[in-house]
């Protein structure tokens, strides 16, 4: 069986995002990492192979050159090997295209099994791993609490607004796992820089035979206009508990009529 | 005017509030018409045109039920054709943008998800989302139609614009169903008698303070007494002191209640992502210097499980 996961990097959550004047995320000027929610996939992928299955996994990434770390430290968590797509072309593309990409690059790798993070840390859209299995027109199940493999039978729970679900597919399939699916584990040190020796292939655009004129901001059928800091949230009153904190709460949600 | 294609979502109690905040936004784009995967009852078409629907297509798509996420998308696209629409809307959450990718990529269009407000700038649709953990504001622009957006339940309120709400029937057919999902089992959650976490306007949220499971009914007293949905940091959840889908964050929901008590929680950015555009945040925490303080309009330092009995006592005698 072959597995593929999709991860993205991206920049650390916690550092300060800048943007460039075409409101593009500034990439270069931010420290990366592969992305949190993308660890889960991973980790899905290397208890597969644990657990008897008998699968190559490949990791595929769209990035600039920084995000072959995000591969690197995929590959110390487990796996076989690393597909970096590498285009200055890519700059400004939309989910369309991103989407578009990465479905012509697993038909290039092969798969059985794709494995996703329910989200991005950074575009959060949740939107690509549907968007590529349409265009590949084969199964999904997203946003899996769980995740069971049993020959080509693919078993997922996860939740809708009303009620939790289970839902059943057949392989090839698209899942996309989340936080809930258990925490990816610690790469020991040795693990690390035996990631450093395994195989990472580098490819254009051309070379899945995609054109520049399909991807980009020309051809984006969404395009950032404008970027704003969120009104800012003030620290309003702030009260230590003297037994009547309680009270005071009380006041001042009666003043706002929330009582 | 063109039409703009609202997913109208059902629930037992008749239409879910979200959609006619989705109503509500449509307007501003063009004309809503909605569709309704399934029957329309009598009810459902009156609140859908009393929130502006000109028209109702009532969708037989004898799949929907069984399969995840394709029949319904199958059905905007089948609509679009037929009414080259500004806009398709429809609301954030699994299968919303499960819906939503799927009718982006057959319609070759452009898509935002988890938007806050839209608006039209001379037949330029544009959608704002909030980015970056919340911090800042996207606005973009669709360089093409129909514009695919996801919104937020919550950034809008529903008012009401009455309309004809005529009802129009169709059927679906989705050769390729199957690709979403098949529904295998559905446990169906416990009816609390709570608000839907995302639509609540008010939501109570317990944090790891709480300090045990035990400790977490406060939580749902305060919650009942002020008649809002219950929630809790991805801390509780892990710790099963309450269930996962009430988890409110990054990986949990997203809420934009008018009220938004924070019990014990610290305010992890994950967390904040979640909550911070709430109207009115109440926090009460232990620790002064807990980052919850910093995006909270009252805060109380203190033991929750002194300050939230007390708080309980005072809504039940203030309210009655």
């Amino acid at each position: 069986m072959k597995i593929v996961v999709l991860v993205k990097y991206v920049p650390e959550p916690t550092a300060v995002w800048k943007f460039a004047p075409d409101h593009t995320l500034d990439r270069a000027a931010v420290d990366g990492r592969l992305s949190e929610l993308d660890e889960y996939a991973v980790e899905q992928a290397v208890r597969l192979v644990e657990g008897g299955a008998d699968a190559e996994i490949t990791y595929v990434t769209v990035g600039p050159a920084k995000a072959k770390d995000g591969l690197l430290k995929a590959l110390a968590i487990g796996g076989d090997k690393g597909v970096h797509i590498v285009d200055d072309a890519m700059h400004g593309s939309d989910a369309l295209a991103t989407s578009l990409v990465l479905a012509k690059a697993l038909e290039k790798v092969g798969y059985d099994l794709v494995l996703t993070g329910m989200a991005s840390t950074d575009a959060e859209m949740s939107v690509v791993p549907a968007m590529v299995a349409d265009r590949l027109g084969i199964n999904q199940a997203t946003f899996a609490k769980s995740l069971a493999v049993d020959g080509d039978a693919v078993t997922i729970t996860r939740d809708s607004e009303a009620a939790g679900l289970e839902v059943k597919t057949q392989l090839p399939a698209i899942v996309s796992v989340t936080d809930q699916t258990g925490e990816a584990r610690y790469p020991a040190f040795r693990q690390i820089m035996m990631a450093k020796k395994k195989p990472i292939e580098t490819l254009s655009l051309a070379d899945l035979g995609v054109g520049a004129d399909s991807v980009g901001s020309g051809a984006a059928a969404v395009k950032v206009r404008s970027m704003e800091p969120a009104p800012a949230r003030q620290a309003g009153t702030l009260i230590t508990d003297d037994g009547t904190g309680a009270a005071q709460v009380a006041d001042f949600l009666a003043a706002r009529g929330l009582l | 005017m063109s039409t703009v294609l609202v997913l109208a979502e059902l629930t037992p109690s008749g239409v879910r509030p979200a959609t006619l905040e989705l109503l509500t936004a449509a307007r501003a784009l063009g004309e809503p018409a909605a569709v309704v995967v399934g029957p329309v009852a009598d009810d459902v078409r009156a609140a859908l045109a009393k929130h502006g629907a000109t028209t109702v297509y009532a969708v037989d798509a004898p799949d929907a039920d069984r399969y995840l996420a394709l029949p319904k998308a199958q059905a905007l696209v089948d609509l679009a054709g037929q009414t080259s629409p500004a806009a398709i809307l429809i609301t954030s959450g699994t299968e919303g943008k499960d819906v939503a990718a799927k009718v982006a990529v057959r319609l070759d269009a452009g898509i935002i998800t988890d938007a806050v407000a839209v608006a039209s700038d001379g037949g330029t649709v544009t959608a704002t989302q909030a980015v970056v953990a919340g911090s800042q504001h996207a606005t973009s622009e669709f360089t093409r139609t129909p514009a695919v957006i996801t919104m937020r339940p919550n950034a809008t309120s529903a008012e009401a614009a009455p309309a004809a709400g005529e009802v129009q029937q169709m059927s679906v057919s989705t050769a390729d169903a199957a690709q979403g999902g098949e529904i295998t089992a559905r446990t169906e959650k416990a009816a609390s008698g709570r608000p839907e976490l995302t639509d609540a306007a008010v939501v109570v949220a317990g944090g790891r303070g709480v300090g045990s499971e035990d400790g977490f009914g406060v939580i749902e007293q305060l919650a009942d007494a002020l008649g809002g949905a219950v929630g809790a940091t991805r801390a509780v959840t892990d710790l099963s002191w309450a269930s996962h889908d009430l988890q409110v964050g990054q990986t949990g929901k997203t809420v934009a209640p008018n009220l938004y008590v924070a019990a014990g929680v610290s305010g992890a950015i994950q967390h904040r992502a979640g909550m911070q555009s709430s109207k009115i945040i109440v926090a009460i925490n232990k620790d002064p210097k807990a980052p919850i303080f910093a995006i909270s309009d009252f805060g109380v330092v203190g033991d929750l499980h002194q300050v939230l009995p007390a708080l309980i006592d005072q809504v039940k005698s203030r309210r009655g």
